[in-house]
């Protein structure tokens, strides 16, 4: 049978605050086929070997952002990581890296969401139009300008594969950056100049060293490296405009 | 009663966690190999401030075989360093369209390298023009 149920050792750091100190290992045996994922292996063990493990998960085919954990030391979506991969062997688990650790393979994303409200990742229209005038117009031309930026779903693998952020949490990082960018580069939009704030800011796009790992492990090719480096440019450039011409200048 | 109480796990080391960073590192590297070549030439402009015998000492010096081994390893660094530098190019330059087409990644880092390539000779057969 070409299908053959085979067993994978899954090690899972397990971290339980109200009974451990720090994270410990926990090996578990699950079952497996050609088609299971990670994720449903992890699914296997709350259902049938051990209901204490928590981890978060939604929709089960890489587009909510949900299900990111460390899979043998890489920032995965565990939804669409398959165990056949890691066979034979054993395969580890971990809450996503650079992360504080909430319970088991979750973590506090609370920095996280804040920034992201920092970037205003939101259109803030050039002319706003009324109802009557009809929507905002765009030729396919200019959506291509920002498409790939806008396939980002805060998986935050990318934060996970950047040490800057593990280091100092609070820098800004490639993928609000590349969400920043999606709203800029909307032909749409009008609020670059709102948006160069935390741009600009010590712990804005200068914390990025160019390491580049971001844009290898983002499971939709939004290329966040690309997004954060680009902006050092227009950092640089925004620093030397203001004393040619003064944002109040007119006022 | 709350038994929230994040963890935050120690970052020391991560350097070695992961090959990815470890080439990062090798990258970074080569600019220290860089400066040393530049202080290598800031001796030449003191020396040959201080007149020709000592200019020629720099050359002889520049002659002696661990100088040339030096100099090997510095190719070798200067190599990946150029690599590695029109590598990430294309992640550090604005989205760019040619022709209503997306430029490619490959494309800006195969150019960045065939520009190094013709400097790299220009320069090779300039001097050697000039050698008597």
């Amino acid at each position: 049978m070409a299908d053959a149920e085979k067993i994978m050792e899954i090690e899972v750091l397990r971290y339980r605050p109200e009974q451990e100190q720090e994270p410990v290992l926990q090996t578990y045996k699950v079952p497996f086929t050609d088609d299971t994922s990670v994720l449903q292996g992890l699914q296997y063990i709350k259902d049938y070997l051990d209901g204490t493990l928590s981890f978060r998960w939604s929709c089960r085919m890489a587009i909510c952002g949900s299900c990111g954990m460390m899979i043998d030391g890489k920032p995965k979506l565990s939804c669409k990581t398959f165990l056949r991969d890691y066979y034979p062997g054993k395969l580890r688990v971990e809450a996503l890296a650079h992360f504080p650790v909430e319970r088991d393979l979750m973590v506090t994303i609370k920095d996280y969401v804040k920034r992201l409200e920092g970037i205003k990742p939101y259109l803030i229209p050039k002319q706003a139009r009324t109802l009557d005038e009809g929507e905002y117009l765009q030729t396919p031309q200019q959506r291509d300008r920002y498409m790939q930026f806008s396939a980002c779903i805060n998986c935050m693998l990318c934060y996970a594969a950047c040490p800057q952020y593990g280091v100092n949490p609070k820098f800004i990082g490639s993928g609000h950056m590349a969400l920043l960018h999606r709203y800029n580069a909307d032909s749409r939009d009008g609020g670059s100049d709102e948006r160069m704030g935390p741009v600009n800011e010590e712990d804005g796009v200068w914390g990025c060293t160019a390491i580049g790992y971001c844009s290898v492990v983002c499971p939709k090719q939004v290329d966040p490296a690309h997004a954060i480096n680009m902006y050092k440019a227009k950092s640089s450039l925004n620093y030397f405009t203001r004393f040619v011409a003064p944002k109040d200048a007119d006022k | 009663m709350s038994s929230q109480r994040p963890y935050v796990r120690s970052m020391d080391g991560w350097w070695t966690r992961n090959a990815y960073y470890m080439r990062y590192m090798a990258r970074e590297v080569t600019a220290v190999f860089v400066a040393a070549y530049a202080v290598v030439l800031l001796v030449g402009v003191v020396r040959l401030s201080q007149g020709e015998a000592a200019f020629n000492g720099w050359l002889q010096a520049l002659k002696s075989p661990l100088s040339l081994v030096f100099h090997l390893v510095l190719l070798a660094t200067f190599v990946y360093h150029t690599w590695s530098w029109f590598n990430i190019m294309p992640i550090t330059m604005p989205v760019m369209f040619v022709g209503g087409k997306r430029v490619q990644p490959r494309t800006i880092t195969a150019t960045g390298l065939v520009a190094a390539v013709i400097a790299c000779a220009a320069v090779f057969f300039f001097v050697r023009g000039t050698q008597p």
